[in-house]
């Protein structure tokens, strides 16, 4: 039998005791795009580094091209190309000076580099910006700009590990292409992803949990199992979040989520569909099969239920439902002559979530900045409940809650000093001690007070940062890329509360480049070139950017249409 | 170690990449260039453990042709900014409130008692809360008083009373200055700046943002990216050589009497110390504050007070001037004073260049043995 491109067998790696990667076995195979999928933790990377040579196994054999990647690294690095999740850019050089160095590392010279830089450069269209730094490019573009790094010399092996974190739709969509083609040359690509949406684009998925292979095999396979078991429930409203909780608790019903105006379930292996009566729907709703997903499967794999409860939900109403909480008005900043936002318009309702969408770059970061009164705007202006951030920063900023990507907490301070310090910065001085206490038996991190929190587990990480972050109970809750990264079980977790505080009139606004997040929010807003163009619920951006060629688009298909004729319109008027 | 055609052009390429970011990394500039020259001004023009112009008050209680003479000694001397226009009493107020560093007193009876051949025929208060201060004040004061007594015996043929004269020469540094032996000992904190700080930060710098995984995912090998961060910080710190013994000659005026090529010997020896060091801490801190902290505290600070440049070695306790025998400037420093201002000694500098190659030895083979070709060791 032919020896595969790649060959583990058996493979261990521990780290001082933990295991990342455990008796792992599987196969990749050249001239196909191989997806290595799980949530954060899983062992990805710690997978990817053996394959490159860079950690020794503890145990197991270990075959890549053929080759020993401990004993023979030097020939080993000569048909491995590498892509760090960090790029592995310097980002004081330009583009240009970026490839020349790995061209001379891998020793390619004369007409050669000439023709493979011209080729490199067409394919990641970077021709344009050979002169600039790399640290000013966009995430996507740096991206690319490291894969080119990677492929100076053509390799036999492609290691991407994360590649598609913090880079947009679109420039994720290129990306895909350029693997694919990639692919077609013969070459083995290995693509490591926590999106799970990718991995049903792959020709074949290692499913990766706690080191274990969960499924090994063409994505179809796994999603064939749940053949019929996952359907969309349509025709509900606002209440949708409500009857999702109510549906969780059906014994019929092992997972779902809120898609859109949609929810989306997977019933347990056997199990009638439940009745809409039971789950409380309004009359005209009405359940459809519809084609698995590979995060259905995944979820239906790891055999966990999630309740969908949160202590949020047994509370008080707080909010202000119904009326204006945030708004937007022909609001504007710019830095030095670069305009970052301009004439953004938008109001939020309480109780709603508002995701704020865009490529890198477009003007989505510095726009939620200047709504929670991070950046001072250069015109118009942010209110949130009733007060202007400019004006009144402080009674404003009194009702935000802030929850920044990757979780600001200070990992340094264990959990206690860690709710302890956002009660005094929050003045709850006088109260805090039983608002701590609530939060902590709510949360169950009853176990975990005197535990640092950098060293929690993720899904208590999460908990912990969303107690400091509402503990004052604010009227709106700002998140910044909440879930990026995470496993579906976490952010299912995350997003019960979410739900929990949106039925008490909390208003959330989140930015995200992830669609299956947008398709928690309400309303969705736009932004491309500093602007806000397009803006409605995540079905009427579908709709908006349905056509004959894609009547039945995905969100993600919408938002990559949306922007695509936005930039035909604005090179016309150009 | 196999050798392959391509060596030799990825240590270009690497040396090239390397030289871009220093050009254009602002701290890389600070720490090579701004912070030494900041040194090199400060130390020439500011520091100096020299007096000049100390206030000082003298109190001529009564006037006579002996005292006027010895006061305007004391008023011509460039030692002392001399005041006059006050009491006894006002001068010890004057030396409470710090204003003056010392009182002279030239008492009443200062005609009788240098006739009698009084020993101590004027009184004199120094301000002892500095005792450097204090002491050069102290010999100042009394070395301008025996040049007085002098000149009087001489200019009235008494002879006699100072037959034996000590003279003092001041050999290799005859104006006394102390920048011209402050400047050369500063080109060892500036190397190490650039050895050991700069290193440390870029090496570490590598680590947090992945640069470094993505060069060792390539045929680089171990010793490439060694030599790729050895060459060019070499090269930097020969320059900052050059620059600083200029400025140090051409600017300040201190006398170089030594060989060029000794001064580049033993240079290369100090800076391959400072390098290793560089390059161990960043290996093991693997992060930019850490690594900055280590520098600072195992070769910045030693280098500055523990080589010999500010405080003497001898004059230490001894349990702090036997730790710095591991302190590679104290090797350094003496061999930079010997060479700038006495010559080649070779007394001195082979026992110190063989110390200094010694502990550069000894480090590489540490950072040899310590620098991971893979990320788990």
């Amino acid at each position: 039998m032919v020896e595969p491109l790649i060959h583990v067998e058996g493979v261990s790696k521990t780290f001082d005791g933990h295991v990342a990667i455990d008796a792992l076995s599987v196969r990749f195979e050249a001239g196909r795009l191989n997806g290595l999928v799980g949530p954060d933790g899983a062992g990805k990377t710690t997978l990817i580094r053996l394959l490159a040579g860079l950690l020794s196994p503890s145990g197991g054999r270990l075959r890549v091209a053929d080759l020993d990647p401990v004993a023979e690294p030097g020939r080993l690095r000569d048909v491995v190309a590498y892509m760090p999740q960090r790029f592995g850019l310097y980002e004081d050089l330009t583009v240009m000076e970026n490839l020349c160095l790995y061209a001379d590392i891998r020793g390619v010279v004369g007409v050669e580099r000439r023709q493979t830089f011209e080729r490199l450069l067409a394919f990641t269209d970077l021709s344009r910006f050979t002169d600039r730094l790399a640290g000013r490019l966009s995430g996507g573009m740096k991206q690319k700009l490291g894969l080119a790094c990677a492929l100076v010399k053509v390799p036999k092996v492609l290691l991407l590990d994360e590649p598609s974190v913090g880079v947009d739709p679109i420039s994720r969509r290129e990306l895909w292409r350029m693997a694919a083609d990639l692919v077609g040359q013969g070459i083995g690509v290995i693509w490591s992803t926590a999106y799970l949406d990718e991995a049903e684009r792959c020709d074949h998925v290692l499913l990766l949990n706690q080191g274990r292979a969960l499924f090994d095999g063409p994505p179809g396979d796994l999603t064939a199992e749940l053949a019929g078991r996952s359907f969309l429930l349509r025709g509900l409203g606002v209440d949708r979040r409500q009857v999702l909780h109510r549906a969780l608790h059906h014994p019929a019903v092992i997972d779902g989520i809120v898609q859109g105006a949609n929810l989306r379930l997977v019933l347990a292996a056997g199990a009638e569909p439940p009745l809409l009566s039971e789950l409380g729907a309004r009359p005209g709703a009405f359940l459809e099969v519809t084609a698995p997903r590979f995060e259905d499967s995944f979820v239906a794999r790891l055999g966990v239920r999630l309740s969908g409860d949160s202590p949020y939900a047994s509370r008080d109403m707080t909010g202000t439902s119904g009326q204006v909480t945030v708004e937007a008005k022909n609001l504007g900043k710019r830095f030095g002559a670069f305009v970052a936002a301009a004439e953004i318009n938008f109001s939020i309702a309480g109780g709603e979530i508002f995701g704020l969408l865009g490529p890198n770059g477009a003007g989505k970061s510095t726009t939620f900045k200047m709504l929670c009164g991070l950046l001072k705007p250069t015109t118009g202006t942010a209110r949130v409940s009733g007060f202007d951030l400019r004006k009144a920063a402080s009674q404003a900023r009194g009702r935000i809650g802030y929850m920044a990507q990757k979780f600001s907490l200070y990992g340094d301070l264990s959990v206690r000093q860690n709710l302890d310090f956002f009660a005094g910065i929050y003045g709850l001085a006088q109260g805090g001690a039983s608002v701590i206490e609530r939060m902590i038996e709510a949360f169950g991190l009853g176990p975990y007070l005197d535990v640092n929190a950098g060293g929690l587990p993720l899904g208590f990480k999460q908990r912990l940062a969303l107690a400091c972050a509402t503990m004052h109970d604010p009227a709106v809750l700002f998140l910044d890329e909440p879930t990026s990264g995470v496993d579906p079980l976490t952010r299912r977790e995350f997003w019960s509360h979410i739900n929990a505080l949106v039925g008490r009139g909390v208003t959330v606004v989140v930015t995200t480049h992830f669609m299956d997040e947008a398709e928690y929010c309400d309303r969705i807003g736009l932004v491309y070139q500093g602007r806000l163009i397009a803006e409605g619920s995540p079905d009427q951006l579908k709709e908006q950017a349905a056509s004959d060629a894609q009547p039945d688009p995905t969100l993600e298909d919408a938002f990559i249409a949306l922007v695509e004729a936005q930039g035909r319109e604005g090179e016309r008027v150009a | 170690m196999m050798w392959s055609p391509n060596r030799p052009r990825r240590l270009m390429a690497l040396i090239r990449k390397e030289s871009l970011q220093i050009g254009r990394d602002p701290s890389s500039l600070l720490i090579a260039v701004v912070l030494p020259l900041l040194l090199l001004f400060l130390f020439g023009y500011g520091v100096s453990f020299d007096l000049r112009r100390s206030p000082i008050c003298l109190v001529v209680e009564q006037p006579s042709g002996a005292a006027s003479g010895l006061a305007t000694s004391f008023r011509a001397s460039r030692f002392f900014d001399v005041r006059s226009d006050v009491t006894t009493k006002g001068c010890q107020e004057e030396l409470v409130a710090g204003r003056v560093n010392a009182v002279v007193v030239i008492p009443s009876d200062f005609v009788n008692r240098l006739a009698g051949r009084d020993l101590a025929p004027i009184q004199i208060l120094v301000d002892g809360s500095d005792p450097n201060t204090a002491g050069l004040m102290a010999n100042y004061i009394g070395g301008t008083w025996r040049t007085w007594q002098a000149i009087e015996a001489d200019s009235r043929g008494l002879s006699s009373a100072l037959r034996l004269q000590v003279t003092a020469r001041y050999r290799y540094n005859p104006e006394k200055e102390s920048r011209n032996f402050l400047l050369p000992g500063l080109v060892a904190v500036i190397m190490t700046l650039i050895g050991t700080m700069l290193t440390a930060l870029v090496v570490s710098r590598e680590w947090e943002r992945g640069t470094m995984e993505a060069m060792m995912a390539t045929p680089l090998s171990v010793f490439d990216l060694l030599m790729g961060k050895l060459i060019p910080y070499y090269l930097l710190g020969m320059a900052a050589l050059a620059v600083t013994t200029g400025i140090t000659i051409w600017l300040f005026d201190v006398p170089f009497r030594g060989s060029v090529l000794v001064l580049v010997l033993v240079s290369t020896a100090f800076l391959l110390t400072t390098l290793g060091q560089g390059l161990l801490i960043s290996t093991l801190a693997r992060n930019q504050f850490v690594a900055t902290q280590a520098a600072l505290f195992s070769a910045f600070l030693p280098g500055f007070l523990l080589s010999g440049l500010v405080y003497e070695i001898p004059s230490m306790p001894w349990p702090i001037r036997l730790f710095t025998y591991l302190v590679p400037a104290r090797y350094f420093v003496p061999s930079l004073q010997t060479l700038f201002l006495a010559g080649d000694v070779t007394g001195v500098l082979i026992p110190n260049t063989l110390a200094l190659l010694a502990m550069a030895t000894l480090l590489f083979v540490v950072v040899a043995w310590k620098t991971p070709n893979r990320l788990d060791g």
